[in-house]
């Protein structure tokens, strides 16, 4: 069966996966070899040479925390999507959690593990969970939804012919998700960077907690205005994004095309990756798959089918099945009762002057969260319909608005600082163009994708109905896009929501800047150490952005999917 | 044949739904048996829960009462030896024709070599050579469907199951796939000891099966089971077919009983609602119309299958409609058309309307909404009263749907007017329509 090109022994991919190798067998030398000698008590230093092994550690905190959401992503969209009662307590649960701002789990979840581990340990474990909350919940909620829409005669069939559970993930559920958890993932990391420029470096009360990496890197050269430095250590992060970019996921969207139910022409259909084709035509890498990875494999599989066999009885619903999760749920609720007291108790020590600080500052920082939503529809509406109707225009924007969205607006905030401070009004405005760039992109995203839904044909006939500008907008872009606006308003209030904790309180060279917010009051509680504020500050945003999600975004969505889907 | 042993046998199976206001039974008192070598067909219109007892024979589901007995044993779980050919193929879409017959071959544990061996026959067989390496997206509807054949042939199952197998193709493949599919199993190329046919197309059954189980809804029941004494290949023009056709149009259209009968209560009143039919006026009209231009005082159902180019379920579906409208009435398997049918056949469009209008404003459950509408104030009423009054009766699906009919058909006929945007139904009068369009 082998084409005679086939046969020749190297092909010019084979150059390229070779030269890849010696890189990157290259760049771990390197990076042994320029490793502080000492781990004991280590310092960031700003010396350029240091950036990789920096931009090394911080890698490994992302990947690690990514594996972990994986894992926690697949187990737990696993029991929501196959129990009915497990559903009806776990949705509601990541719903509330994803809601709650991630920058103020940091200093629980620090000083807890602090208590049982050495410090160090402790930070890094902080930060890493810390990655984790931002990171896994929509890779969870992909993974749910793909779950729950598997057609049911796909379903019937895996049962009908007996595959193992482990078969049946394989053949049909992983490939049914797959799409959806790459791009989620894409989505993923970018909040995971976000997040990370943030955690490695923290002071929680009199601690000061620091860890080695690109983002504890960045925050130093900001801390001593070192523009350099700082210029350097933006540039790896762009070049970590753009070589994971080339390398991973575009890769990974073109192999995952083949599990695309439908020929869809959007954004994930247009995926091409010269790497992959490189892989997919080298005779190292095909020999390697055949020789070692595609045996390690089947007997993977192998084993795996025995260990999990096919259960004829557990396919058909079980009656009683949920009154261990009743058990469960009553355990949990009696904690959460126990929990609630405590918490009510605890709040009871803040004075009337302490939540009238908090009912201001959140008002304030309401107004800021709907002023970046705001602007950044003014300037996303007109630019997202521009590149998604012109062709050519998509083909040469897409790729760097891609880059740009995906660079944590966390790692610019010193050097943007630096200018916008000297606005009037200081930080106070400042903070909306920062929490502008934590959420415009999510809401420039959709806007494309929605423009490209619009069928060509209703666009002909506007011109030739000869529409006006006014009219044209009003009767068709607009309400074809309110679904799309919705999505991402979503998102990205989401994502103001959770920049505001950095936007609001800022430290650069050596002083620290803030102005009236939550996420200011966030911040400076964890700074101070103050956790009764703490607590009360980030239950007091946990509320608002759930109420908001619940009373206004839920509604608009409902209303934009029944009455302005393009069918 | 007749001495083979049982290879399955349903005693007493009942199905219910339990919604919060009410318990549907979907299949009451089910019993059959199916022997080795035979081809059963289980026939009747959608909605009758023939998909559902399939799933209960096969193990899939549950069934709330009664016993599945498989080989003198009672079936726990998935039907080891059973296997389904779905109405949607049910192929993975990222997987080759020859790793989806694989699948099949893999969850039964057998080793690389043999299930490529295996299943590469499977595939000659089905006359699919050539299209291993293919993805079923590049195969046409009828392919895909073969596919389906090899794969659930792969596991040498006892029993084959075939769900609706050639509802989603073309007629042309369907046609070609049910004579490939007869021939496969008259020359014993398919290892199964019996197969069962689950479908709606009454061609389709006398084609193929030996034995046909005739089912009616509401709720899901066996109401004859004819036995088809033909030799293959059966000819559809013979008196032999046409017999049977006929003999199944007159079970599954029945007898239109007297007027107060078929139109049914309203809700809320005891005696039933008569649920009103999903249909195109427009459509109804012209298959009036071509029982007007036949000239016969009567004519048989079974015939217009061929000349409307239309499946049986249809024919049933229009019978159905004109019963109930009083267009027609229908006596063993002949539709007769009333007065007011011939006049509604010759009448111009707004003629129609207003017959229509007139017939539907007599029936239960329009006069019903009709005097709530007249009660209420402002003459207008929430589409959710009328559901909920309905979901008394139906389950939430089907009340859901009836509304929309309701709506549907009044909304032809001029009576009343319907807001989708504040859900609203109006008594349809020169004033609300003002009144709407001034509100939108």
């Amino acid at each position: 069966m082998k084409k005679p090109w086939e046969l020749k022994y190297f092909r010019w991919a084979d150059v390229i996966i070779l030269l890849i190798i010696v890189v990157a067998l290259f760049i771990g030398v390197q990076l042994a070899y320029h490793a502080p000698k000492s781990f004991a008590k280590e310092t960031i230093s700003l010396n350029i040479k240091y950036i990789p092994y920096y931009a090394g550690k911080s890698l490994l905190r992302m990947g690690a925390a990514y594996f972990l959401s994986m894992i926690f992503s697949l187990i737990y969209g696993y029991a929501a999507a196959r129990n009915k009662t497990a559903e009806k307590v776990l949705l509601p649960i990541i719903d509330v959690l994803q809601s709650v701002p991630i920058l103020s789990f940091l200093p629980v979840v620090v000083l807890s593990l602090a208590v049982i581990l050495p410090q160090s340990v402790a930070a890094e474990l902080a930060s890493i969970v810390l990655i984790f909350t931002s990171q896994v919940w929509n890779l969870t909620f992909s993974w749910y939804q793909s779950l729950t829409t598997i057609p049911t005669e796909l379903n019937e069939a895996c049962n009908v012919f007996h595959l193992s559970p482990w078969m049946k993930f394989k053949k049909l559920e992983l490939p049914f998700g797959f799409v959806s958890l790459i791009w989620n993932s894409i989505m993923s990391w970018a909040g995971g960077w976000f997040f990370l420029m943030a955690a490695e470096i923290f002071t929680v009360g009199q601690k000061q907690f620091q860890l080695i990496g690109l983002g504890s890197y960045l925050q130093a050269a900001a801390n001593t205005g070192n523009l350099h430095a700082m210029f350097a250590g933006i540039f790896t992060l762009v070049l970590i994004i753009i070589l994971l970019d080339q390398f991973v996921w575009r890769p990974f969207l073109t192999w995952a095309k083949k599990f695309n139910l439908q020929t869809v022409s959007g954004p994930e259909a247009a995926a091409n990756s010269w790497f992959y084709w490189v892989l997919r035509k080298s005779n190292i890498i095909d020999r390697f798959n055949k020789r070692f990875f595609f045996p390690i494999i089947e007997k993977f599989d192998e084993r795996f089918v025995k260990t999990f066999p096919f259960r004829p009885e557990q396919t058909v619903a079980k009656k009683s099945s949920s009154v261990k999760i009743y058990i469960g749920v009553a355990i949990l609720g009696i904690a959460l009762i126990y929990g609630l007291h405590h918490t009510i108790v605890y709040l009871f020590h803040l004075s009337w002057a302490d939540w009238w600080l908090i009912a201001k500052s959140a008002f304030f920082s309401l107004l800021r969260v709907f002023a970046a939503l705001a602007l950044s529809m003014l300037w996303t509406i007109p630019v997202g319909v521009a590149i998604g109707s012109n062709q050519r225009l998509a083909t040469f924007m897409q790729p760097l608005v891609q880059i740009t969205a995906s660079i944590p607006a966390t790692a610019l905030f010193p050097i943007l600082i630096l200018f916008l401070l000297h606005l009037p009004f200081g930080l106070n405005i400042a903070a909306i163009v920062l929490m502008m760039l934590g959420s415009q992109w999510y809401l420039l995203f959709n806007i494309i994708a929605g423009v490209n839904t619009i069928p060509q044909d209703l666009r002909y006939t506007a011109s030739l109905m000869q529409l006006k500008k006014w009219s044209y907008w009003k009767n068709l872009i607009l309400p074809a896009l309110f679904p799309f606006l919705i999505t991402g308003a979503i998102t990205a209030s989401g994502g103001a929501w959770n920049a505001s904790i950095v936007a609001e309180y800022v430290s650069f060279n050596n002083r620290n800047y803030f102005t009236t917010g939550l996420g200011s009051l966030i911040a400076q509680s964890t700074a101070e150490g103050n956790y009764t504020m703490l607590l009360a500050s980030t239950l007091t945003m946990v509320v608002i952005v759930t109420v908001i999600n619940r009373l206004l975004w839920r509604r608009l969505y409902n209303v934009a999917k029944e009455k302005f889907t393009m069918q | 044949m007749a001495n083979n042993k049982t290879l399955l046998e349903l005693s007493d199976i009942t199905q219910m739904y339990v919604t919060r206001q009410h318990r549907f039974t979907a299949l009451k008192h089910i019993n059959l048996n199916i022997k080795e070598g035979d081809f059963v067909a289980l026939l009747g219109p959608s909605g009758c829960g023939k998909s559902t007892l399939l799933r209960i024979i096969t193990g899939l589901q549950q069934a709330t009462f009664g016993k599945v007995i498989y080989k003198d044993k009672e079936l726990v779980g998935v039907n080891q030896n059973a296997t389904i050919v779905f109405q949607s193929f049910a192929l993975f879409p990222w997987l080759t024709v020859l790793d989806n017959v694989e699948v099949a071959l893999e969850a039964k544990s057998f080793p690389k070599k043999m299930r490529t061996t295996k299943a590469l026959d499977l595939l000659d067989r089905v006359g699919l050579d050539g299209f291993e390496s293919a993805y079923p997206r590049e195969l046409s509807g009828g392919m895909r469907q073969k596919v389906g054949f090899a794969r659930a042939m792969a596991v040498d199952p006892e029993l084959l199951c075939l769900d609706e197998p050639f509802s989603a193709l073309d007629v042309l493949s369907a046609e070609s796939l049910r004579s490939d599919l007869l021939e496969l199993w008259i020359e014993g190329k398919i290892p199964c000891k019996a197969v069962l046919l689950v479908t709606h197309n009454i061609e389709e059954a006398v084609t193929l099966a030996d034995r046909i189980l005739v089912m009616e809804k509401d709720p899901g029941r066996i109401v004859k089971e004819i036995k088809i004494d033909m030799k293959h290949p059966r000819e559809y023009d013979s008196p032999t077919f046409k017999r049977y056709m006929d003999e199944i149009y007159e079970t599954l259209a029945g007898k239109t009983r007297p007027r107060y009968i078929e139109a049914g209560a309203a809700p809320g009143q005891g005696g039933g609602t008569r649920l009103l039919p999903n249909i195109k006026v427009n459509t109804l009209a012209t298959f009036i119309e071509h029982l007007v231009e036949t000239k016969l005082p009567s004519y048989e159902l079974y015939k217009l299958e061929e000349e409307l180019s239309v499946d049986s379920e249809q024919i049933i579906n229009f019978t159905e409609a004109t019963e109930l409208l009083g267009l027609a009435t229908v006596d063993q398997g002949e539709i007769t058309l009333t007065p007011a049918g011939i006049e509604f056949a010759g009448a111009d469009i707004q003629k129609r309307k207003e017959i229509f209008a007139s017939i539907i404003r007599e029936l239960p459950t329009f006069k019903w909404m009709l005097q709530q509408l007249n009660k209420s104030e402002r003459k207008r009423l929430k589409k959710d009263v009328i559901l909920t009054a309905l979901e008394l009766e139906f389950p939430e699906k089907e009340a859901a749907e009836q509304v929309d009919n309701i709506i549907n058909l009044g909304r032809y006929a001029e009576l009343i007017a319907y807001d989708d945007n504040n859900e609203m139904i109006y008594l349809e009068s020169p004033q609300s329509v003002l009144e709407l369009l001034d509100e939108a």
